[in-house]
């Protein structure tokens, strides 16, 4: 596959069509693969990689990309292009500047996973699709990839392109029997007193580095509430505790009916809280209140948080559930 | 920093008896900017605004704080006279420590803690007030009624007469409602329609007057004195403007099985119907549910016997568009369906009625041209017992827990001509109360005790059986005489309760207008504006407000109509300044603000933006038309990163408020 993108990449460079190419490269530690922008064919030979530890999702450079001279290529899984057409029906790409090829996808490998099964000294990682190869500083050892692979790829949603000017490899299907909503559902069986302690337990280790924010595709605001200090949650977490866990609640509020549940917070938090799993309850909540709903499958259809029709449930419905839990 | 006044009103003891005002307006003096606080019996007198005024001169005053009633009784008052003495009207902020306060309180201590923090969040949100202008915006000189009852004619005829366009939108096929059904009406007996008949004629005739028959709301946009509704015109089938309601169509059509709603499902009607000889209009309707034709494409009888050519079997449902300055809600009612009270075998017995079914049965256009029959074998009912409060006053849960109001006065109606047409029948009512609080209505109820000799029984039927030689067999209890009594009835006549129409709880939404439990409409003030809903433009008129008789309807028809001329006669309104507004710099252009707004206000344009790189960027952005916006904040909560506030409501007002809650 890598081969063949590199191929298309650079014919698509050669003829003028974009300007510049979009793709992952290798990053500080080798199994730590990044998003890179690629614009001759010798950058394109000596660094852009695609293999099973890619999991970065590029839709949301193209925010900046696509307002760039010239068009640009970007290279998007299955589930990045739910995000980029997420960014599309919010008006915050230019299409017409976008060329986007879609590739295959089937489960990233993710290095938090790998090393919660004990593994520490990571020098490097590699799969053959089947199985994955870890050396460590004290020998090598090997795994199945499925169970290197992250929660957002065992429960992927969909293997189907939502949004491509060009496919590579093989169209696949929405995945419908995900079992996404398992955690969600348990936390919601839990007691107030147990749920709140459970929040706060995750919560509190983290370190405001923003980067959950940053990598978010429906956190693409031009100033952010966060950094805006007129906005009255300014610096929300710089005071206390309960406070920083505010930051959360509200960019989980921002973004409800909008995160396509990419899964980017959680894999990018170096405090490896389960953010997802705070969109996930909004998702959950929609599709049992306002019918079933992907953020991102349609860039046309209107989103259930803000369209209004005489047949939305009822607020007292909606106290009814929420008291009872 | 600015310099306020706060004014604490006592309003006589409705405040003062619970909350200390002396302690509020002491403690609201060291608030930051407050150089001026005091306490007075009545703030709204012409004394306490004087006091307003003054001290405005007096101390410099740049912002107001009144602590008084909600602002819906006197956020005006207090906001002329502050622009009475000088500054700018919406630089008053009301704490409501009445309703939210006092009211609802019984602790003085707590009362007058809540006070001052209510007090204090004011005084922070003034801190952050801005002067606003408010613009105008002008009024469509034209109305719309939704329902075309009695109270639906009424309205429209008054508007019409003032001069001013109204247009009827009617579901049924023809005008008229309920009334149309009735035989004669309490508490002067004459016959319904020949009181009814003349006013849909008039409404007919009245070159002001539009009937849009068969059809219905699809959808409102705008706000009071601007309006835009779409109207839904059903298809009929017919051609209203060739139809010439000869009638010959709904004699040909073979289709004879349809039950006729007008009659109650008593008798059938053809699958082209015209619902009864004095329809207005009086055009055919072909109910597609029954006509072979538009089942099958097998028939077309009426299309060959029609000598105008009216009928059209491809005719497809139409939306107008048309824009309003005002609407007139006049939905009106229905009788309960009975299916929850097995106890009076309504299902099982045809010859348990409802009394709008009575009226039927009594009435000459009726299906038994007047003669009261008994629906099961045609024969002439002997006994008849009435059943008073079926699903009334009920609070089993079965029913409604209100009272209909008007079973009282028709019953005692049905029971009185039933003694006069056929003196030998023998005729019972049961009731928990009687109740005739009405001009002449009690003395309507005597009469039928005193000079036509109904039996009046205190008490509850708990039972009817339908016994196997045609009677019934009914089982009551007679509360004064405390005694168990078995009737042997030929007919049984349940007084069902009633309850809007079931399209009003959809029609509330579309127009944002407010319903109690029970979905009747409700009024902007039970006692002072009983006519009007709390959405500006909505008035009210007849049984989709509450219960009531035809005097009474058509009492507050008029009046409905006198508030809507009132608006008509306008030309302009003043709108309210407290509108949205975007900052350019901070919008993604994302279109979520647009897609809640319910008025349309929002629309996006392209801009050049200078960028910290010295470059320029193009950037889609939201900008709100100010004559549309209605300032209902929508917007500013489903945007993201802040970039939409609401003058006079901004973000940070509201957060400055719940800080000094909060502290
Ligand atoms: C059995 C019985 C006997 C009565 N006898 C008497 C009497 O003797 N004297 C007396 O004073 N009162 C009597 N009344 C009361 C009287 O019928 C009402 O007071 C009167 O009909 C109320 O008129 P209205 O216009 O408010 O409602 P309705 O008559 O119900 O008219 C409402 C109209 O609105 C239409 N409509 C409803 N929803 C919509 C919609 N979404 N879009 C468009 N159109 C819509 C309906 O089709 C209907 O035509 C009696 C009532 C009953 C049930
Ligand atoms: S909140 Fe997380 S899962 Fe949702 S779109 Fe943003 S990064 Fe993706
Ligand atoms: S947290 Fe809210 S304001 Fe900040 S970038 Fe995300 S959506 Fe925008
Ligand atoms: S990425 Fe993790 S640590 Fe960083 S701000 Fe987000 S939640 Fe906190
Ligand atoms: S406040 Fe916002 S949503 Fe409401 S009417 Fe104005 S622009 Fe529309
Ligand atoms: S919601 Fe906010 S960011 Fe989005 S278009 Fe409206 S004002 Fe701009």
């Amino acid at each position: 596959m890598q081969s063949e993108m590199i191929k298309r990449a650079k014919e698509l460079l050669a003829s003028g069509e974009v300007a510049r190419v979009v793709g992952w490269k290798a990053g500080e530690f080798d199994y730590d693969i990044t998003p890179g922008v690629f614009t001759t064919a010798e950058e394109l030979d000596s660094a852009f990689l695609y293999n099973d530890l890619c999991e970065a999702n590029l839709s949301k450079y193209m925010i900046a990309q696509s307002r760039k001279e010239g068009k640009t290529l970007v290279f998007l899984k299955p589930c990045d292009t739910y995000s980029f057409s997420q960014l599309l029906k919010e008006h915050r790409i230019l299409r017409e500047n976008v060329y986007v090829i879609g590739v295959p996808c089937d489960g990233k490998v993710d290095v938090d996973t790998v090393k919660a099964t004990g593994l520490t000294g990571i020098c490097s990682m590699t799969s053959d699709g089947e199985t994955v190869t870890v050396k460590t500083l004290y020998g090598d050892s090997t795994m199945s990839k499925a169970d290197a692979m992250s929660e957002r790829c065992i429960n992927c949603k969909s293997k189907k392109h939502v949004v491509y000017d060009e496919l590579l490899g093989e169209e696949g299907d929405v995945v419908a029997d995900n079992h996404r909503f398992d955690m969600v559902e348990k936390i919601e069986a839990m007691t107030p007193d147990e749920r709140f302690e459970f929040w706060r337990n995750e919560l509190s280790r983290c370190i405001r580095c923003n980067a959950c924010r940053n990598v978010c595709p429906a956190c693409s605001c031009e100033k952010c509430v966060f950094d805006n200090e007129q906005s009255g949650a300014f610096n929300k977490g710089a005071s206390d505790s309960f406070e920083e866990n505010m930051f959360h609640i509200i960019r989980a509020f921002h973004v409800a009916g909008r995160c396509t549940d990419c899964g980017e917070c959680s894999r990018v938090c170096p405090q490896n809280i389960p953010l997802h799993l705070l969109n996930r309850k909004f998702i959950k909540d929609i599709n049992e209140l306002y019918g079933e709903y992907q953020a991102g499958e349609n860039a046309d259809e209107r989103a259930p948080l803000n369209t209004f029709t005489t047949e939305d449930v009822e607020p007292s419905i909606v106290y009814e559930r929420g008291g009872k839990q | 920093m600015q310099k306020i006044g706060v004014f604490v009103c006592h309003c006589g003891t409705n405040i003062a008896a619970t909350v200390d005002v002396k302690a509020v307006a002491e403690a609201l003096k060291g608030e930051p900017g407050v150089v001026f606080s005091t306490d007075y019996q009545y703030m709204c007198s012409e004394a306490g605004q004087n006091l307003i005024k003054n001290s405005i001169k007096e101390y410099g005053l740049t912002g107001v704080v009144v602590c008084s009633c909600s602002p819906r009784m006197h956020e005006q008052t207090f906001r002329k006279a502050a622009q009475s003495a000088g500054i700018n009207p919406y630089m008053v902020e009301i704490a409501n420590i009445r309703e939210q306060c006092s009211w609802i309180h019984k602790d003085i201590w707590s009362a007058t803690e809540k006070a001052i923090i209510l007090g204090k969040a004011a005084v922070a949100k003034v801190q952050l007030n801005a002067p606003l202008t408010a613009g105008e915006s002008p009024v469509v000189k034209r109305a719309l009624v939704i329902g075309g009852g009695i109270a639906g004619i009424q309205t429209a005829l008054d508007i019409a007469e003032a001069g001013f366009e109204v247009d009827i939108v009617e579901k049924q096929p023809t005008i008229g409602g309920k009334m149309t059904q009735i035989d004669k009406t309490f508490p002067t007996l004459d016959c319904a329609a020949c009181i009814l008949t003349p006013k849909m004629v008039d409404c007919a005739q009245n070159e002001k007057i539009k009937i849009y028959s068969y059809s219905e709301v699809a959808d409102v946009k705008g706000f009071v004195g601007n309006f835009t509704v779409k109207i839904k015109k059903k298809a009929r089938y017919v051609d209203e403007d060739k139809c010439t309601g000869c009638g010959i169509c709904t004699e040909k059509c073979p289709v004879k099985n349809v039950p006729n709603e007008f009659n109650m499902g008593m008798d059938n009607r053809r699958a082209i119907y015209i619902p009864f000889a004095q329809a207005v209009p009086k055009v055919a309707t072909i109910d597609a549910n029954y006509c072979n034709m538009l089942k099958n494409g097998k028939c077309g009888v009426c299309s060959k016997f029609c000598t105008v050519g009216a009928i059209d079997y491809k005719q497809q449902d139409t939306i107008v568009e048309e824009k309003y300055g005002a609407i007139v809600v006049a939905t009106g009612f229905n009788p309960i369906k009975l299916d929850d009270f097995d106890e009076f075998a309504y299902s099982q017995s045809k010859d348990v009625i409802t009394s709008l079914e009575f009226e039927r049965l009594t009435n000459a256009a009726g299906p038994t041209s007047g003669t009261l029959l008994r629906p099961s074998d045609g024969k002439h009912p002997h006994t008849i017992v009435f059943v008073q409060c079926v699903g009334s006053r009920d609070t089993s849960g079965c029913g409604k827990t209100y009272c209909s109001k008007i079973c009282c006065m028709y019953t005692a109606k049905h029971a009185m001509l039933t003694r006069e047409k056929y003196p030998d029948t023998d005729v019972y009512v049961f009731y928990i109360d009687v109740r005739t609080p009405g001009k002449n209505f009690d003395e309507f109820y005597r009469r039928a005790v005193e000079e036509y000799g109904v039996h009046y029984i205190k008490g509850m039927v708990g039972k009817v059986v339908p016994r196997s030689d045609g009677t019934l067999m009914v089982q009551a209890s007679d509360l004064l005489s405390n005694e168990q009594l078995h009737i042997n009835a030929d007919l049984v006549v349940l007084a069902a309760a009633i309850e809007p129409d079931k399209s009003a709880r959809s029609l509330a939404t579309m127009l944002t207008a407010s319903m109690d439990t029970n979905d009747f409409f409700t009024e902007a003030h039970p006692k002072l504006r009983p006519v009007e809903s709390p959405t500006a433009g909505i008035f009210l008129s007849g049984v989709c407000q509450g219960p009531k008789d035809i005097p009474e309807t058509v009492s507050q028809a008029s009046a409905a109509a006198a508030k809507v001329i009132g608006l008509l006669a306008k030309d302009k309104l003043t709108c309210n300044p407290c509108v949205a507004q975007a900052n350019e710099l901070m919008c993604n252009g994302c279109s979520s603000c647009e897609k809640v707004c319910p008025y349309g206000a929002i629309t996006y344009s392209d801009k050049e933006f200078r960028m910290p790189d010295r470059t320029t960027a193009i950037r889609r952005v939201a900008s709100v038309n100010e004559a549309v916006c209605q300032g209902c904040g929508a917007c500013t909560v489903a945007c993201p990163s802040g970039a939409m506030d609401l003058k006079g409501f901004s973000n940070s007002q509201i957060m400055a408020e719940v800080d000094a809650i909060c502290k």
